[in-house]
C-alpha cells in the first residue's frame, strides 16, 4: 500500500468521521421509532417496562375500538384536509405567481404565519373565533385548523416546482387552439404535477400526525389518533397502540418506495 | 396626439371590459380562494387574539370586554416571568444544538452526490413522517428509573443508582432536539448545497487554509441557511407543549403548557391570548432581523 | 397578385408610459416570407405577439384574412406561433406535443396518426414520435416546435427567433430547411430575428425596425443596394456612413464635402446646402495613391484583420474617424502606416436623407 501523505491521511481521518458522525446522528433519530417499533411485541398490559414478546398486539388492535376509530376519525378528516388544501394550494400558488393585485403582499406574508409561528398560537387564535361565533367544535374545527396549516405548506412546495417557462407553455397551449381551461388542464397541471404530489403528501402527513391543533379545537366526542394517544400518557400506553403506529410508518415508507420505483420505471420506459 | 376615427372609442371601452374579464376572473379564480381562507383564518384570528389580550377576565373565567392591562402585569409576575425565561433558555439551548450539530452533518450530505445526497435526506424525513408522540414515549421508556439506559449505566458502573432522567428539563431538551433537528438540517442543507465548488477552489489558490476558508467563504455565505434554521427551530421550541406534557410530565412548564392551560382547566383566555402576543412578538422580531439580511425564499420543508 | 392576408393599420403599442410600437401599418402578404428585422427592444416581438394573441394593440385594426381580430384569443385565431425556447409540453411524447391542437378540435385518432406521421416526415423526425422533449437536441426540439406548429395548416405561421439557440453550423442548415419548408408549403411565414445575416437569406421582405417604427420594408436587395435611413444603412451588412453637405448638385451627380474630406456619389432629391449621408459598403472602397477626380478623402492604413473569407482593412481618416475596405485578397504592397486616398465608383454609395428623431 503506498504511503499516504499528511493531508491525504488528514483527508481520510476527516472522511470517516465524517461517515461516524452522520451514523450517530441517523442512530439518534431513529432509536425512538425502532423502540416504539420493538415494543409493539411486549407482552404487558402498559409499556412501562420489557416482559416478553409477543405478536398479540397486531391481533388486537383490530378489536381496540377506541383505537379503530380515532384512526378512521384521523384518516377522513386528513384526506379531506389533503385534498382542500391541494386544491386551494395549488390554485393559489399558480395566481400569485403569475398575478399582480392588491393586497398580493399581504397574502403572501400572510401564508407564512402558520408555518412560522407556533401551532398554539394558531390554534387558540381559531378557537377564540369559533367560540365567540357560537360553532360547536367537531370535525369540521379541526379540518379547518388542519386546512389552515396545510395550505402554506403545499402553496410553499408547489411554488418551488413551477418552473419560470410555465407562461409559454400556457401561450403555446392556446395559440394550438386550446381555450384556458383546457389548458389548464392538459398543460398547467401536469406540468406541476409532482410538486402537486409532494404537496398531497406532505399535507396528509401534517393533518394524520398533528396534536396541538386537533387538540384545542376538538369537539367532545370523537378525537384523533394523536389526541387519544395523547390523552393515554396519563394512564399509559397499551401495545396496540405501537402496532398500529408501526403499520402506519411500513406502510407510509412503502408508499414512498413504491411512487420511486414507478417513477424510475416510468423514465425507463419511455426512454424507448 | 393623434386623432383616432370614430367608433374606436366604444371598441376601446369594449376591449377594457373584454380584458378585465379576460385577466381577472382566471387572477380571481386561482388566487382568491387562498387569499380569502388566509384573511378569514389567520388574520382575522390573529387581530382577534391581540384584541382579547388586552380584555380583562370576569370572576367565572368568561371573557369581560373592558379594556385592562392585567394579562401583561400577570407576565412580570414573578412565576410567569420565570417560566417565559425558562421557555427561552430551553429554546435557546435547542436551538444552538441542533445548529452545532446539524450544519456538520449538513455538510457531510452535501458533499455527497446529488442522488445519494437525496436519499440520505429523504431518510432523515422518514422520522418526521412518524408519530411524534410515540417517539418521545419511546425516550420516556429508554429513560426511566428502570430503563435500559440506567440498566447499562449501572451496568458498566458509571453509577451507583439510577439517575432520574424522566421529567427533567434536560430530558425535554433532548426531546425537543430530536424533533427540530429535521428542521434545522434541511435548510442547512439547502444553503450549503448552493455553494459553488469554484469558490472553495478560488479561496484555496489564494492560499487560504482549509479552516481559513470554512471560516472566510463557506460560513458566511451559507449564513441564510443558519439563519432559516433558527427561525425553523427556535419558535416552535418556544410554542410547543406536547415534548414538555409528555417528556415533563407536567412538571416542567412551559410558555406552550401555560398557553394552553390557559384555554382548559384554568380558563383565564386573557391572559393566554397575552403569552399568545408575546410569542408573535418574539417571532416578529426574528422574521424582522432576518429580512434585512436576507430574502424569505421558499423555505423548502420537503 | 398576391392577396393580404396580414394588415396592420396604424397599430400602437404601450406598456405603462413606454410606447414600444408606434403607429405601424403594414400589409402582409399571402404565400411570402416576411422578417422583422431589429435590434432588442425595437418592438419586433411585440408586433408579432399583438399578431398572435397574446399581447393587445393599445391602438389600431389588425386583420388576420380580412377579419378583425383584435378581440379574438389566440385559441380562436388561425394562426400559429413557433416560440423562441420552443416551448414544448415537457410531460408529453413527441407524438402528443405534435398532434396538440388536432386533439383540442377532436380530429378523429385515425386522421391525427396520419398526420402526424406526415409533418414528422417532413421535419424529418420520423422514428421520434415516442421521445420525451428532455430527449431531444435543440435542433431536433425546433423541428418538433415546427411541426406542431405547422400541423394544424395556419394561414400565417409566426416565428420568434427560433433559431437563436442554436450553434452556427446548425443555425444556417435550419435557415435553408426553413426556407425550402416555406416554399414547398406556400404558407405566410412573418419572422422575427435580430440577425441581419439570416433576414436577408430567407426573406423575400424585410421589415427593418428600429424603437418601434418600421424604418424600411422592402426586399433584401432593396435594403441591402438602398438603404433609406442611416440606421437600416448600419445595421444591414458593413456600411462606412459620412455625415456631410451637398455643395453641388450636376444632374443625378452629388459633389458632398464631409469632415474627412469630398467625395461624389450618385443621387437624386437633394438640394445645394443640405445636410444628408452617404453609405458605402467597405468592398466597393478603392485606395490609391492619390485623390481621384471629384475625391479628396486622405487616409492611413491602421491594421490588416484576416476574416477567412475577407482581408478587412481599417482606415483612419483626417477628422479622426475609421472606415473599413474589404477584399477577398491581401494587397501585397499595402502596409500599416501607408497614407492612401480613398475612391469609389459614384453609384456605388447610397445617399440618405437626414433622419428626423
Amino acid at each position: 500500500m503506498a504511503k499516504l501523505s499528511k493531508v491525504q491521511r488528514h483527508k481520510r481521518t476527516a472522511a470517516i468521521l465524517g461517515e461516524v458522525y452522520a451514523i450517530l446522528i441517523y442512530a439518534v433519530l431513529y432509536i425512538p421509532i425502532v423502540v416504539m417499533m420493538v415494543f409493539s411485541f411486549n407482552d404487558q398490559r402498559y409499556n412501562y417496562y420489557w416482559n416478553g414478546f409477543t405478536t398479540q398486539w397486531y391481533g388486537k388492535l383490530f378489536h381496540n375500538s377506541a383505537l379503530i376509530g380515532s384512526l378512521w376519525y384521523s384518516l377522513i378528516i386528513a384526506v379531506l384536509a389533503t385534498v382542500i388544501s391541494v386544491v386551494i394550494g395549488t390554485l393559489g400558488a399558480l395566481g400569485l405567481k403569475k398575478y399582480e393585485f392588491h393586497g398580493k403582499k399581504l397574502v403572501n406574508n400572510m401564508l407564512y404565519v402558520p408555518i412560522i409561528v407556533p401551532e398554539i398560537v394558531l390554534a387558540v387564535a381559531l378557537l377564540i373565533i369559533f367560540m365567540n361565533l357560537g360553532l360547536s367544535l367537531g370535525m369540521g374545527s379541526i379540518l379547518i385548523g388542519h386546512c389552515t396549516f396545510c395550505i402554506p405548506y403545499a402553496v410553499v412546495t408547489i411554488k418551488g416546482r413551477i418552473s419560470g417557462d410555465g407562461d409559454t407553455l400556457e401561450e403555446a397551449s392556446m395559440d394550438l387552439g386550446a381555450n384556458r381551461i383546457q389548458t389548464f388542464f392538459r398543460v398547467t397541471l401536469p406540468s406541476i404535477m409532482p410538486g402537486v404530489m409532494s404537496a398531497a403528501f406532505l399535507s396528509f402527513t401534517l393533518s394524520v400526525d398533528d396534536v396541538v391543533m386537533s387538540n384545542m379545537l376538538a369537539g367532545a366526542k370523537n378525537s384523533t389518533l394523536p389526541v387519544l394517544i395523547l390523552s393515554m400518557n396519563k394512564s399509559g400506553i397499551t401495545p396496540d397502540v405501537n402496532a398500529l403506529t408501526t403499520i402506519m410508518i411500513l406502510v407510509i415508507v412503502a408508499g414512498m418506495l413504491l411512487s420511486n420505483g414507478v417513477k424510475a420505471l416510468v423514465k425507463r420506459r419511455s426512454a424507448v | 396626439m393623434s386623432k383616432q376615427p370614430s367608433g374606436t372609442s366604444d371598441l376601446q371601452a369594449i376591449r377594457r371590459k373584454r380584458d378585465m374579464r379576460r385577466k381577472t376572473i382566471p387572477a380571481l379564480a386561482q388566487a382568491g380562494p387562498v387569499s380569502i381562507w388566509m384573511i378569514l383564518f389567520v388574520t382575522l384570528p390573529m387581530l382577534f387574539i391581540i384584541y382579547i389580550s388586552f380584555m380583562s377576565r370576569g370572576v367565572f373565567g368568561d371573557v369581560v370586554y373592558q379594556f385592562s392591562l392585567e394579562s401583561y402585569q400577570t407576565l412580570l409576575d414573578a412565576t410567569y416571568f420565570k417560566v417565559i425565561l425558562k421557555s427561552l433558555k430551553a429554546a435557546l439551548l435547542t436551538t444552538v444544538l441542533c445548529l452545532g450539530l446539524g450544519y456538520p452533518f449538513a455538510y457531510y450530505i452535501a458533499r455527497k452526490p446529488p442522488e445519494v445526497a437525496s436519499r440520505l435526506i429523504m431518510l432523515i424525513m422518514i422520522p418526521f413522517w412518524t408519530n411524534s408522540l410515540m417517539r418521545l414515549n419511546s425516550w420516556l421508556l429508554l429513560f426511566q428509573t428502570s430503563g435500559p439506559v440506567n440498566n447499562f449505566l449501572q451496568w458498566t458502573g458509571l453509577v451507583d443508582r439510577p439517575i432520574t432522567f424522566i421529567y427533567t428539563d434536560g430530558l425535554v431538551v433532548l426531546g425537543l432536539i430530536t424533533n427540530m433537528l429535521p428542521f434545522a438540517v434541511l435548510p442547512l442543507y439547502s444553503s450549503i448545497e448552493k455553494l459553488q465548488k469554484s469558490l472553495l477552489e478560488a479561496s484555496a489558490d489564494l492560499g487560504a487554509t482549509p479552516s481559513q476558508t470554512f471560516f472566510k467563504v463557506t460560513l458566511p455565505l451559507t449564513f441564510p441557511g443558519i439563519f432559516s434554521a433558527i427561525i425553523l427551530v427556535f419558535i416552535p421550541s418556544l410554542g410547543i407543549y406536547t415534548v414538555s406534557d409528555i417528556l415533563g410530565g407536567g412538571k416542567v412548564l412551559y410558555i406552550g403548557n401555560i398557553i394552553k392551560n390557559q384555554f382548559g382547566s384554568i380558563r383565564n383566555w386573557p391572559l393566554g391570548a397575552a403569552l399568545s402576543v408575546l410569542l408573535l412578538v418574539i417571532t416578529g422580531l426574528l422574521i424582522f432581523i432576518y429580512t434585512r439580511f436576507a430574502k424569505i425564499e421558499d423555505m423548502e420543508v420537503v | 397578385m398576391a392577396e393580404s392576408i396580414v394588415s396592420l393599420i396604424d397599430v400602437e403599442k404601450r406598456f405603462g408610459s413606454n410606447l414600444v410600437v408606434r403607429k405601424m401599418n403594414m400589409e402582409i402578404y399571402e404565400g411570402e416570407f416576411l422578417t422583422l428585422l431589429g435590434p432588442s427592444g425595437c418592438g419586433k416581438t411585440t408586433t408579432l405577439r399583438m399578431i398572435a394573441g397574446f399581447e393587445d394593440a393599445t391602438s389600431g385594426i389588425i386583420k388576420v384574412q380580412g377579419e378583425r381580430v383584435e378581440n379574438k384569443e389566440p385559441y380562436q385565431r388561425d394562426v400559429n406561433t413557433v416560440f423562441q425556447n420552443y416551448a414544448l409540453f415537457p410531460h408529453m411524447t413527441v407524438f402528443d406535443n405534435v398532434a396538440y391542437g388536432l386533439t383540442i378540435k377532436k380530429v378523429p385518432k385515425d386522421e391525427i396518426r396520419q398526420r402526424v406521421a406526415e409533418m414528422l416526415e417532413l421535419v424529418q423526425l420520423t422514428d421520434y414520435e415516442r421521445r420525451k422533449p428532455d430527449e431531444l437536441s435543440g435542433g431536433q426540439k425546433q423541428r418538433v416546435a415546427i411541426a406542431r406548429a405547422l400541423i394544424n395548416r395556419p394561414k400565417v405561421l409566426l416565428l420568434d427567433e427560433p433559431l437563436g439557440a442554436l450553434d452556427l453550423k446548425l443555425r444556417k442548415q435550419m435557415q435553408i430547411e426553413l426556407k425550402r419548408l416555406q416554399k414547398k408549403l406556400g404558407i405566410t411565414f412573418v419572422y422575427v430575428t435580430h440577425d441581419q445575416e439570416e433576414a436577408l437569406t430567407m426573406s423575400d421582405r424585410i421589415a427593418v425596425m428600429n424603437a418601434g417604427v418600421i424604418e424600411q420594408l422592402g426586399t433584401p436587395m432593396e435594403i441591402y443596394d438602398h438603404p433609406l435611413t442611416r440606421f437600416v444603412a448600419g445595421f444591414i451588412g458593413e456600411s462606412n456612413i459620412f455625415d456631410g453637405t451637398v455643395t453641388a448638385v450636376e444632374g443625378d451627380l452629388l459633389r458632398v464635402d464631409t469632415p474627412a474630406g469630398k467625395l461624389l456619389t450618385r443621387g437624386s432629391g437633394f438640394a445645394v446646402g443640405e445636410e444628408m449621408h452617404v453609405s458605402i459598403r467597405p468592398e466597393y472602397l478603392e485606395a490609391g495613391e492619390r485623390n481621384a477626380d471629384g475625391f479628396d478623402l486622405p487616409a492611413r492604413i491602421k491594421d490588416f484583420t484576416y476574416m477567412g473569407t475577407v482581408v478587412k482593412t481599417a482606415l483612419d481618416m483626417a477628422d479622426g474617424t475609421e472606415l473599413k475596405l474589404s477584399r477577398f485578397e491581401q494587397d501585397a504592397n499595402a502596409h500599416e502606416g501607408d497614407k492612401v486616398y480613398l475612391s469609389w465608383r459614384p453609384e456605388k454609395s447610397v445617399p440618405i436623407k437626414k433622419s428626423h428623431t
